[in-house]
């Protein structure tokens, strides 16, 4: 493929100090990350925390108010976008109204002078399924076809990386998935870095191999999906990423690997490597999914709470959730499979919730619970 | 857990006979249409086929085409400078209104609206008013002829008055609003993403202006130089005023012909003439601007 020099840098994306500000608000606040060469990376985080301006800085279409992205050894902080390895998914797809799909995909190639445009454009239409689309105008496609017409029109170009700002939003629920299978199968096939803006924790967490959470400009963490699942390092992580039951206890003492808390008279284990807090008053956390719940009374193992009410059930097929009313008032979620005949619990029933020590996590306990929920 | 329904909201279906109303809507303006356009083209081109009795006043209907041939054949060197001087004018305008209209639809931030009102402004002050106030820029006295001599444009002695370049000029000047309004339109709706993308795409500034601004501006392009050429080409005050014997266009020979040697059927055949052939120009650039597709 032909390339001019400054087109070809390549290697890891190295965002060093970036900020952005728009007059006192600060947008972008002070971000230092790596992104590996050849990666997924996926930034999650609500609306307006950042994640577009993020973006907008490493494609050349805002300049930081401060900082350095570089990619390898090349500094790219203010080269201009068209000299950049690097090419976005828009997230309103900003296809060029007046041409064709196919002029359209061919854009970035006929700007390089690339030979074989025709295959190259064939091939890609193939890969997002839409080559019948060839001739037509953008304003004849729906909104997910346009999407993908946009997805085509970068990868075409087999960027160093690729920077998709929720390049799926508008799809459907099945062909999303079937893009993301897509997409994925894309990104190892042909190795670039991507660089994968989401609110769809899902999607972040099936596509990505690092996750960065983005809240007000800064990053809360950065990890592997399993990582962040699994051990949260703030209640805004724990609470964005799936759902978490965050418990107010104090730590009593050791036991082994793990430490024990107290939570208002019930001791329970917490391994020591998963406690995130320098004081003795945590937040104890636990997944839904992973508490068990029986009928009071009945025999059950690992860390214990007793005296729940169940406050409210419902069925939604694969699980049961029930909503338990704890002795000191609040409520806790828990997600039960229905993997097995046990009759469903119902509303106003005692139960024990139990679960095993290895899927607890622990916070500070000066920490706001309902962060990021 | 609330179990959400999705509620099947009826809407009536409107009724489902030929409403009036759009009939209605547009019978204002068909009216006035019918009563000074299409009225007047008849009586038009029933004068346009007419020869003067032996008394001077009358006329009678006798069918003459003969008349468009002698009228065209008296007066297509005017015919000629009407669409030369019109294209000039176009072409200018055109050079003149882009910038402009770029600068204020993409550059002017907050000043836009300030901007807009001053390209409109001239109209508040009478078209007749603006064309003689040209003499007074393009004469000896003016600013533009000491520049034009102090840079050896010109020699000494030409003056720029009574000439084509005045005539154009005014031309240029006077039509310069309807060329880059529309211009402004169409280059405001455009969507600063797609440029953005084009950038992000290998496109250099000058790439994005030809490949995308361009393109997506042809509309208001199309609707700007047909909005100049048509009155331009039609003009016959800037040639009255800032032109000379010379100059004259045929906008000039139809005035002479209906108010001055009042022979009616000539100036009937070449208002004629004229605007068949404005309309069978118009026709093809249309054609083969190919706008259809763009708005
Ligand atoms: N040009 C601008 N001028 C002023 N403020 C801006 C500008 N662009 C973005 N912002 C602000 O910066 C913040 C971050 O915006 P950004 O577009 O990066 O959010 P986002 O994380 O992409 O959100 P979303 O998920 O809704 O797309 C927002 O509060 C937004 O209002
Ligand atoms: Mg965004």
């Amino acid at each position: 493929m032909a390339k001019d020099a400054s087109t070809s840098a390549q290697g890891d994306l190295v965002l060093s100090n970036l900020t952005k500000s728009f007059g006192d608000f600060v947008a972008v606040d002070d971000l230092n990350l790596t992104i590996p060469q050849g990666k997924f990376f996926a930034l999650l985080g609500p609306s307006g925390c950042g994640k577009t301006t993020t973006l907008r800085m490493i494609a050349g279409l805002e300049e930081p108010t401060n900082g350095k992205i570089s990619i390898g050894n090349t500094d790219i902080t203010y080269a201009k976008p068209y000299n950049r390895p690097v090419n976005t998914v828009f997230q309103n797809y900003a296809l060029f109204p007046h041409l064709t799909i196919f002029e359209n995909i061919a854009f970035g190639l006929r700007r390089r002078g690339i030979k074989d445009v025709d295959a190259q454009v064939k091939k890609v239409l193939e890969l997002v399924e839409l080559p019948h689309l060839a001739d037509r105008k953008p304003n004849q496609l729906s909104g997910g076809q346009q999407q993908r017409i946009a997805v085509a029109r970068a990868i075409v170009n087999r960027p160093a990386l690729l920077l998709l700002d929720e390049p799926l939003g508008a799809l459907d629920l099945k062909l999303r998935r079937q893009m993301q299978i897509e997409l994925k199968w894309i990104q190892t096939e042909i190795g670039i870095t991507f660089v994968h803006v989401t609110h769809d924790q899902e999607e972040a967490m099936t596509m990505a191999d690092t996750i960065a959470v983005m809240n007000k400009g800064k990053i809360e963490q950065m990890g592997t999906p399993e990582e962040l699942y699994d051990s949260p390092k703030s209640a805004y992580v724990a609470n964005f990423l799936g759902q978490s039951n965050l418990i107010a206890g104090e730590v009593e003492g050791n036991d082994g690997e793990n430490s024990i808390v107290n939570i208002k008279g019930n001791k329970v284990s917490v391994p020591k490597n998963r406690i995130n807090s320098a004081n003795k008053s945590v937040l104890v956390g636990v997944r839904p999914e992973k508490f068990r719940i029986v009928a009071s009374g009945k025999n059950t193992s690992g860390n214990i709470l007793n005296g729940g009410k169940v406050s409210d059930v419902s069925y939604t097929g694969v699980s049961t959730q029930y909503q338990v009313e704890m002795p000191w008032g609040q409520e806790l979620m828990v997600f039960e499979q229905n993997d097995d005949n046990e009759p469903m619990l119902r509303k106003g029933e005692l139960v024990t919730l139990s679960w095993e020590p290895v899927f607890t996590f622990a916070l500070d306990g000066s920490e706001n619970v309902r962060a990021g929920a | 857990m609330a179990i959400f329904r999705t509620t099947a909201t009826k809407f009536k279906s409107p009724v489902n006979r030929k409403s009036l109303f759009p009939y209605l809507l547009l019978a204002p303006g068909l009216l006035y249409l019918a009563i000074f356009f299409l009225a007047p083209i008849a009586t038009l081109g029933q004068m346009s086929t007419k020869t003067k009795n032996s008394d001077g006043v009358t006329y009678s209907q006798v069918f003459r085409f003969q008349n468009y041939i002698d009228a065209f054949l008296q007066s297509k060197e005017q015919f000629a400078r009407s669409f030369l001087y019109g294209l000039l004018a176009t072409i200018l305008a055109l050079a003149i209104a882009y910038p402009l209209a770029y600068g204020i639809a993409f550059k002017a931030g907050r000043f836009k609206n300030v901007l807009l009102v001053l390209i409109v402004a001239p109209f508040f002050t009478s078209f007749l008013l603006r064309t003689i106030a040209w003499k007074q820029i393009l004469g000896e006295e003016g600013p533009v002829i000491k520049v034009f001599r102090a840079l050896h444009i010109i020699g000494p002695t030409t003056s720029l008055t009574a000439s084509a370049f005045a005539v154009v000029t005014g031309l240029t000047y006077n039509f310069l609003p309807f060329m880059t309004l529309p211009l402004y339109a169409s280059l405001e709706r455009i969507d600063p993403r797609t440029l953005e993308a084009s950038g992000d795409l290998y496109a250099n500034g000058f790439t994005t202006f030809r490949k995308v601004t361009v393109p997506l501006s042809m509309p208001g392009v199309v609707a700007g130089t047909l909005l100049t050429f048509i009155p331009a080409a039609g003009d016959y005050i800037n040639a009255a005023i800032l032109g000379n014997p010379d100059t004259k266009m045929l906008g000039n020979v139809i005035d002479a012909r209906f108010f001055r040697i009042v022979d009616y059927p000539t100036a009937a055949a070449l208002s004629f003439t004229l605007m068949a052939a404005i309309l069978i120009l118009v026709t093809i650039y249309i054609r083969r601007a190919g706008t259809e597709e763009l708005v």
